[in-house]
């Protein structure tokens, strides 16, 4: 397991994701591509089906049945490909994941210590006693007060937070680079989610370690992420630095996304920008810009910009300066300065969830498609 | 309005309500509502401690404004939204609804006033039957108030395209409809008859992000055409300081601090709303670097063995001696109510 000097913690290259399904196959994700460096968070975020867990499955190998074409390079090394027995050797070991609920990531028969030690006995063949200890130490480093005794308990004993913090306890336990933490705090309360947010931050600046950090909520991209990775209908709309994505947004989604949000900082005056419509069904994609059903700037564009956006698909090209890229045909034409109107419902009637076709699209968005609900 | 017998603990305020029907008073007034749960029981058949979720919670809401009700899980604002629709029973206190005590009507007595009390519940599809079209679930309530099938079935297209539904989806089943389609759903068969008070609880947190704001905006403009009272329970801040016209927070099944919503968010004075609101994450990196935050220690304890005295001492930055021995109640601090020894900066 030879790394390869100077490559990326982990390089993804061209990423797709095809489930088969009784409806015909459903591409969960496309041509997506993105690095996470040592000691830096990558945040994802997208909404439900937007592809951002299948890909962090992708990552860690961990997807049943689905087609995985692409590259996915863990320090140098290829993982498309690799045999089971290799792969789970790495996982853990390499790269390790966390998920929202905590509870049913954990088996209800064994103690949390006991959980803990197997993994280190698995990757580190270290003795039980060993392994033992290095569980309770583990759960000592993540804060869990009194580890020794609270190794001995069962996951239904731990609240939600001491349940997420016993996770990150086995997911560090054998030192991986890369951790990939799907939504781990959306199942908690606020408070309790900006101590498990501090607490990755505080294990990743001493262990240098690489975090895919997978969530729905800008607020916590904000907080933990140096780079961010904006996804809709399986493909990335938008990749930048955070300071850059936040102040700049590029793509008309990023940008409906952020001004669509209620916020603390905000006077309230004004009814919300919300985007119209719902996110797209996977199962019949436009052939265009998965956004563009919902999108103000190509429904306040010409016929013949209209057209370009039902029917070619935008790849992402680079926006200003530095490594910011969008996937639109025309990023950047519509500043928030002259932003159309057309981002606010229209004003005469309430905005219909379904909405009224523009002249140019081919089919309307699924607005008959059961959407998966958090 | 006629007065009925009441039970004797009745306050003064709703006895005056009653006495004069002017819509002067509040539309709903709460006292002391307290919700004991029996305690689980174990394996060994034993029953552990009883559960008070919710405390002694008090609170008046005028005709067409909104109360947020915030705070953490278990903390009782549910079961506290569920007690205000008689979908639970109280254990005590009172709820007084347009000047009449409804806390102990019989469920015939109540329906009269069911009409104006409506619920909207935060999973939209799992509220909705999956069995019925849109036409029946938004035409039950109308037909249990003695409606005609036509009629019934008239108001249920105005009202989708109230909500900005399409009427001619009418025949349609709940499955057919996206999250936020459904919850649209839910709110239209809330309004259906006519209610003066919607208790929302968590409305948009099972949606997505960008559906979020549809139904907050919808939320907003039903309001102001329709002169619609709203508790509106979340435990998203952000969401509940978008519409509330005054805001409680809960801790552990009480209120520890109620007021206006302006003066609560920029200067709360309670160390809980302080801690809470310093949690929540920003969408801007810039503010986020800059931004003070008290990180709270430990997890808010359970309902079943609450602290002594203030019971959020355990987790205060500020707790003193007294904190720990002596319960604080709701008390006038900077122009709102603060349940709190030491409030302020």
């Amino acid at each position: 397991m030879a790394d390869v000097p100077d490559a990326p913690l982990l390089e993804v290259r061209d990423l797709h994701v095809t489930f088969a399904t009784p409806h015909g196959p459903v591409r969960a994700v496309d041509s997506l591509g993105f690095t996470v460096e040592a000691g830096r968070t990558l945040g994802i975020v997208g909404e439900s089906g937007s592809g951002k867990s299948v890909t962090s499955l992708a990552v860690m190998g961990l997807h049943r049945g689905a087609e995985v074409g692409g590259s996915i390079a863990l320090a140098g090394q290829e993982l498309t490909g690799m045999s089971e027995k290799r792969l789970s050797r790495l996982r853990g070991r390499k790269m390790a994941m966390i998920f929202q609920d905590p509870l049913s990531s954990l088996h209800p028969y064994y103690t949390v210590g006991e959980q803990i030690a197997e993994h280190v006995r698995v990757h580190f063949k270290a003795g039980r006693a060993a392994a033992r200890k290095r569980a309770v130490d583990m759960l000592g480093e993540v804060g869990i007060p009194e580890p020794a005794r609270r190794a001995g308990e069962y996951p239904h004993q731990f609240s939600g937070g001491m349940r997420q913090r016993a996770m990150i306890a086995m997911a560090l336990a054998c030192e991986p680079d890369l951790l990939i933490a799907d939504e781990p705090t959306t199942a908690l309360d606020v408070t309790v989610q900006a101590q498990i947010l501090e607490l990755i931050a505080r294990l990743q600046q001493e262990r240098g370690l690489g975090v895919v950090m997978i969530t729905h909520d800008l607020g916590v991209v904000a907080r933990v992420a140096h780079e961010v990775l904006v996804m809709y209908g399986g493909r990335a709309a938008e990749q930048a630095g955070v300071d850059e994505l936040f102040a700049g947004p590029a793509h008309p989604y990023t940008r409906g996304l952020l001004d669509s949000l209620p916020r603390l900082d905000d006077a309230d005056d004004e009814p919300l920008r919300a985007i119209p419509g719902s996110p797209p069904s996977l199962l019949a994609p436009a052939p265009g810009c998965a956004f563009a059903p919902r999108c103000g700037l190509a429904a306040a564009g010409t016929p013949d910009q209209r057209g370009r956006c039902a029917t070619e698909r935008p790849e992402l090209r680079p926006h200003g300066a530095g490594p910011h890229t969008a996937a639109c045909h025309f990023a950047g034409a519509g500043t928030p300065a002259s932003a159309p109107p057309a981002r606010t419902a229209p004003p005469a009637s309430p905005a219909r969830t379904a909405p009224a076709a523009p002249p140019a699209r081919t089919t309307p968005p699924a607005t008959t498609t059961p959407e998966a609900n958090r | 309005m006629t007065v009925e017998a009441r039970p004797p603990d009745t306050t003064a305020r709703a006895e005056g309500a009653a006495a004069d029907p002017a819509p002067s008073g509040p539309l709903l007034s709460v006292r002391d509502l307290t919700m004991t749960f029996p305690g689980r029981r174990s394996a060994s058949g034993r029953r552990g401690a009883p559960v008070r979720a919710v405390d002694g919670v008090s609170f008046d809401l005028a005709a067409g404004e909104t109360l947020g009700l915030v705070g953490e899980s278990g903390c009782g604002k549910s079961t506290t939204g569920r007690m205000l629709v008689r979908l639970l029973e109280p254990t005590s206190g009172s709820i007084t609804f347009d000047g009449r005590d409804i806390t102990r009507l019989s469920q015939r007595g109540l329906r009269p006033h069911r009409r104006h009390l409506q619920m909207v519940f935060q999973d939209p599809h799992s509220s909705l039957n999956p069995r019925q079209t849109v036409a029946r679930i938004i035409c039950d309530p109308l037909l249990v108030q003695g409606w005609s099938a036509t009629d019934a079935r008239r108001r249920a297209a105005e009202l989708m395209d109230l909500v900005g539904l399409i009427p001619e989806q009418i025949d349609r089943y709940p499955h057919e409809f996206s999250g936020g389609q459904a919850q649209r759903i839910g709110i239209a068969r809330s309004l259906a008859t006519s209610p003066r008070l919607i208790v929302a609880d968590e409305p948009v947190s099972a949606l997505d992000v960008s559906v979020q704001a549809q139904i907050v905006n919808l939320m907003e403009r039903l309001r102001r055409e329709l002169g619609l009272a709203y508790v509106f329970i979340a435990h998203d801040l952000s969401v509940v300081k978008r519409v509330s016209d005054r805001v409680a927070v809960m801790y552990l099944g009480r209120i520890v601090e109620i007021g206006e919503k302006r003066a609560l968010y920029e200067s709360p004075q309670h160390p809980y709303t302080r801690a809470l609101l310093s949690a929540v994450p920003l969408p801007d990196p810039a503010a986020e670097r800059r931004r003070e935050r008290i990180v709270l220690l430990g997890d808010p304890p359970s309902p079943a063995a609450p602290p002594p005295g203030c019971t959020f001492h355990p987790r205060c930055p500020k707790a003193q001696e007294v904190c720990r021995t002596e319960r604080p109640l709701l008390r006038i601090a900077a122009s709102r109510e603060v349940a709190c020894h030491f409030p302020g900066d």
